[in-house]
């Protein structure tokens, strides 16, 4: 091929920063040891090491150390949230208040819940991907002890009302757990501060390495609890027991700490590009449409839905040179489309034909100028080849056809 | 998942782009599928009423490139073909061409399908027996 794979799928996963990987590598061979092992040096070199990373990562996010628990990774610590929290705060009450556009380790996490006696309310969102804070309000009752609502959803880059959130949540006393996993690391994220007590994250999407995650657990006013879901050594002040990842966690922190300096530069850098290549986009391609709000997003997400173009056959036009994600059903064993999309009130036209374009540090303005250059051809070949889209420019009304089920 | 050079060629290159006069009384078309389910296929065919051989077929697809490329090969197989011939055509031939992946061989079906489709709706026009048809899936 000889050619560089342009990767914009960076909300999937991000490529380990090279300077991450070196800080990790002693920690595989130079430095062996188990960080809970307490007698000798190769234990100690190892808690040092997992200690700074937790202060690195602590510092990110602008908490205590203490509050920092590592995990395998977003899902697991998701996971932990919901369920420990269910069944630490059990005698309080059963009810729980998440939003349909949540990530499935949310929306599997409560499932589970609801069939061990929980309940569960959906908020819907609008069609910007918002929820409505009013209807948060209503659906808490004096059963409700937790709301889980994600930073920034990962197909739209829909940044919620946190701090609203977090204001009517500790009005009525109630946990807010928040899914961070694609905010942290690219915006500012500070829980305390808004009013989050419980927060999943995780090092792959921030350019560290894939296979740890952190869960923030508040210590204080109020001190929270949660049940663990993996039992053995008593790690993690017992909420998740398991030998630690060492190279991973030291991975995670120089990542957190790399963060913390170009955070700001990347973002303002990145806006620039994304906003290049949407309208790039959509200057050149008629009934294209963003998904989402534009006013409240994630600097560096775009996803567009190109009419009468099924996603994963215009994918193929350009995924030998270009990396992204589709919200197309073909991508899946189903025929359903994004989930996401549906709740944001896209039709079937839209749902169908959308595209994730989520840039990231290493995105260059060579990238961006050849995924318009090939995007672009890939819509118009592929409309070439569609009868819906040769209806549509004749005036027929496609919702108005009886189609065939198949 | 890898796909197969040849379902990469009717992809890239799709064979009998395009749209026939479906008033003509010759032309027979097939339109199946959904836009909700992300594929919608429709198939044409010209046919000679001396010969009933198929002298033209076209196609255009919305869908994915299993689907596109489903319709292209069809419509190679069907220029040349007597109508009973055409209808012979079973959609295994294709997955079996395309070496299509056991998620895709319901492209295959609709591509079957709109065969079928297009040359009953030939048969209809022309009075004839109709003798295609096409199963509930």
């Amino acid at each position: 091929m000889g050619q560089r794979l342009i990767y914009l799928d960076n909300n999937a996963t991000t490529p380990t920063d090279p300077r991450v990987v070196e800080t990790m590598i002693p920690y595989f061979y130079e430095n062996p040891g188990n960080a809970a092992s307490r007698n000798h040096p190769a234990g100690w070199v190892a808690e040092g090491a997992v200690d700074t990373a937790r202060e690195q990562i602590a510092d990110l996010i602008n908490v205590d150390p203490r509050e920092i628990i590592f995990t395998s990774g977003a899902t697991e610590s998701d996971n932990l949230a919901i369920k420990g929290v269910f069944e630490m705060y059990a005698r309080k009450g059963n009810h729980i208040i998440t939003a349909t556009t949540e990530h499935k380790a949310v929306l599997d996490a409560c499932k589970k819940v609801e069939k061990k006696g929980g309940e569960v309310t959906y908020l819907e969102v609008d069609s910007e991907g918002l929820i409505s804070l009013e209807a948060l309000e209503a659906a808490i009752t004096d059963k409700t002890i937790l709301v889980s609502i994600m930073w920034a959803n990962n197909e739209t880059g829909v940044i919620q009302p946190m701090k609203e959130i977090g204001e009517i949540c500790a009005k009525h006393g109630v946990l807010f757990m928040s899914d961070a996993t694609q905010a942290v690391g690219k915006i500012p994220v500070d829980p305390k501060a808004t009013g989050v007590h419980l927060m999943a994250f995780t090092s792959h999407k921030m350019y560290g390495p894939k296979g740890v995650g952190a869960l923030f657990v508040n210590r204080k006013n109020p001190r929270v609890k949660v049940t663990s879901q993996m039992d053995g050594g008593g790690h993690e002040r017992g909420m998740r027991s398991g030998t630690l990842n060492v190279p991973g966690i030291v991975g995670f922190g120089k990542a957190a700490a790399i963060a913390k300096e170009e955070m700001h530069e990347d973002a303002a850098r990145l806006s620039k590009l994304r906003d290049k290549l949407q309208s790039g986009l959509m200057d050149i391609l008629e009934e294209s449409y963003v998904n989402g709000s534009e006013e409240h997003r994630m600097p560096h997400v775009t996803n567009i839905s190109f009419k009468h173009v099924e996603g994963e056959g215009l994918m193929m036009t350009f995924n030998q040179n270009i990396a992204l994600s589709s919200g197309s059903a073909c991508t899946s064993a189903s025929l359903e489309p994004s989930y996401v999309l549906v709740a944001l009130g896209l039709g079937d036209d839209l749902a169908h034909s959308s595209l994730r374009f989520s840039l990231g540090r290493f995105t260059t303005e060579e990238d961006i100028d050849a995924t318009i250059k090939q995007v672009s051809e890939g819509v118009n070949h592929m409309r070439e080849l569609s009868p819906i889209w040769e209806m549509f420019k004749e005036g027929v009304d496609i919702d108005a056809i009886e189609w065939s089920e198949h | 998942m890898a796909y197969s050079e040849k379902l990469l060629d009717h992809f890239k290159n799709p064979r009998n782009v395009g749209t026939l006069d479906k008033n003509n009384s010759g032309v027979g078309t097939g339109l199946v599928g959904a836009p909700e389910c992300g594929d919608v296929m429709r198939l044409q065919i010209q046919v000679d009423p001396e010969t009933q051989k198929i002298t033209d077929a076209k196609f255009k697809t919305f869908g994915c490139g299993s689907a596109i490329a489903s319709s292209s090969l069809a419509t190679e197989w069907l220029k040349g073909k007597s109508v009973d011939e055409a209808l012979s055509i079973d959609n295994m031939a294709i997955v079996e061409e395309l070496a299509l992946p056991p998620v895709k061989i319901h492209c295959s079906v609709l591509a079957e399908d709109a065969i079928k489709g297009a040359i009953r709706d030939y048969q209809q026009k022309n009075g004839l027996e109709v003798t295609a048809t096409v199963e509930a899936h």
